[in-house]
């Protein structure tokens, strides 16, 4: 495990806390002329998201964060796990709802992921910026409605709920922002 | 940054070059040249500087591993800025010197540092802090057109941002301070070192409120904070450097010393820094014996130097928000 003291700090850099992987996302660099540096550091967890602020002197050090991140195959979810294959090497990796989060509500079969993982365990996925799912239940669609800003919500197949235009009805294929749960437009059903 | 602005900066850039030369040389300073590289440097506490490896030609064919071996005993060091020899020249009877140059501190990149900058040095025999404080003014007033600068104490200073007596101040006091203040304490700071506290304070509170209105020059630094520059008591009975810098829109430009002339205590703080370094788990650096010894014979005169990281002076004039937009290449570009 590499030990980076802090003239190796930088944005970007993956450190690891009391066993928690960081990203430094922000790194300000401060020194009075005759006086100690200091590194102001804007730190977010790799498992949560939360950002903390941490300042270092010169000459202190942080562990590196062994952190790697891969496509990886949804497969199907068992119980309260959710089964992922790496593309290259068909190696599996099982990840619970916990830690899957709110991206498991737009996860369906066979779907390219991202999964990082840190000392070879998963600790998040992130699917497709923006997937095409059926919509699973809807009130009816209002006909001739065309107007989207007036929005109903619609449950897909995955199991996630959006708010989608009235015009929407079941067994509709909609374009969905994962990033924001935001509909985007009516799709064509995907080809298998 | 376009071409065309950045041809436009480094053009305007070369015009603040020529001003600060003309400014020395309407006053009779003499321009010197001093070595980049020399197995002497001055031990700084929070200074780390480059130390230089020459490759041997008959092993370094042998491993291509070698060559990235770590420098373990460095026979020549990049300075880190040019004072040492300044002091030398001094010595030897130069009476007004100054000199624009490059120096070398390891670690340093941020908006207003990168690891190898430009440095404009003087010094002038005769000089006390008064002087030396008065030519700072004189110079940032010719070279950017600047507003007088306003004076204010070290102590003046912390007690208008920090609302603390920073000569008095104890650990609880000045950790009370950073907590009223809001400022984040680094991990691990102790509470013995006091000029730590106070290091910290000032950059997270005092520092970015200096300069608003124009430049601002502050002086009488606490003694443990004294560097190369003489200490004296000041009217309120305490012991102060007499050392002085330069802020100008909350950045430090420029540091001054009234300079300590004694060889022997020079030696004395040289050794406390090798000390302090090595308490830190820091290499102890050579100490400048060509220095001291000149220092004790034929010795120093009494004099002031001062010097001013030309790239943030750069930087401010030309409006830029960091000292890459007013330098030609930085680290890693």
């Amino acid at each position: 495990m590499a030990i980076y003291s802090t003239n190796e700090f930088r944005k970007g850099l993956k450190v690891q806390i009391e066993g928690v992987p960081y990203l430094m996302v922000e790194m300000n660099f401060r020194k009075p002329g005759k006086g100690n540096a200091l590194y102001e550091c804007k730190l977010r967890t790799l498992l949560r998201g939360t950002v903390v602020d941490k300042t270092y002197r010169a000459g202190q050090t942080l562990e590196s964060a062994d952190v790697a991140e891969f496509t990886a195959q949804f497969l199907y979810k068992q119980g309260d796990q959710f089964v992922f294959m790496k593309n290259d090497d068909y190696e599996q990796y099982e990840m619970s709802a916990e830690a899957v989060g709110d991206a498991g509500r737009f996860l369906k079969e066979n779907m390219d992921c991202q999964v990082m993982v840190f000392n070879n365990q998963p600790i998040a996925v992130t699917p497709p910026n923006h997937v095409v799912l059926k919509v699973e239940y809807c009130e009816p669609g209002a006909r001739g409605n065309t107007a989207t800003n007036v929005t109903k919500p619609c449950k897909l197949e995955t199991g996630a709920e959006i708010l989608a235009p009235a015009f929407v009805n079941i067994g509709d294929w909609l374009r969905v922002d994962t990033r924001t749960g935001e509909y985007i437009e009516r799709a064509k059903e995907p080809s298998a | 940054m376009s071409i065309s602005s950045r041809m436009d900066r480094l053009r305007r850039r070369a015009e603040l070059l020529k001003r600060l030369r003309q400014f020395f040389d309407e006053r009779g300073f003499v321009e010197v040249e001093t070595p980049l590289m020399d197995a002497e440097i001055i031990p700084e506490l929070h200074i780390e500087p480059f130390g230089v490896c020459a490759i041997d030609p008959a092993s370094a064919g042998q491993s291509a591993g070698s060559q990235s071996e770590p420098c373990r005993a460095p026979a020549l060091w990049l300075q880190a800025s040019p004072e040492l020899h300044m002091k030398r020249l001094l010595a030897e009877g130069f009476g007004a010197i100054y000199q624009i140059t490059r120096s070398f501190r390891r670690g340093h990149r941020g908006r207003l540092h990168n690891p190898e900058f430009t440095i404009v040095e003087w010094s002038r025999a005769g000089d006390g802090m008064a002087e030396g404080v008065e030519l700072l003014d004189a110079l940032c007033r010719w070279a950017a057109a600047a507003p007088a600068a306003t004076l204010t104490s070290y102590g003046e200073a912390f007690a208008q941002y920090a609302g603390i007596d920073p000569h008095h101040a104890d650990y609880a006091q000045l950790a009370e301070a950073a907590r009223r203040l809001g400022v984040r304490a680094p991990e691990g700071l102790s509470a013995a070192s006091r000029d730590e506290w106070l290091n910290l304070l000032l950059a997270s509170v005092v520092e970015p409120q200096l300069g608003a209105s124009g430049p601002e020059i502050i002086y009488h630094y606490p003694a443990t904070q004294s560097a190369l520059a003489a200490t004296t008591v000041d009217a309120k009975g305490n012991e102060v450097a007499e050392r002085f810098e330069l802020y100008w829109h909350g950045i430090e430009l420029a540091n001054g010393y009234h300079e300590l002339t004694d060889a022997a205590a020079l030696r004395r703080r040289f050794v406390e820094v090798n000390r302090q370094r090595a308490a830190d788990g820091r290499p102890a650096l050579p100490l400048p014996e060509t220095l001291l010894t000149a220092m004790e014979s034929p010795g120093l005169p009494r004099s002031a130097g001062c010097a001013l990281g030309f790239d943030r002076l750069a930087m401010l004039v030309l409006g830029a928000d960091a000292i890459e937009d007013a330098m030609t290449f930085v680290e890693g570009d």
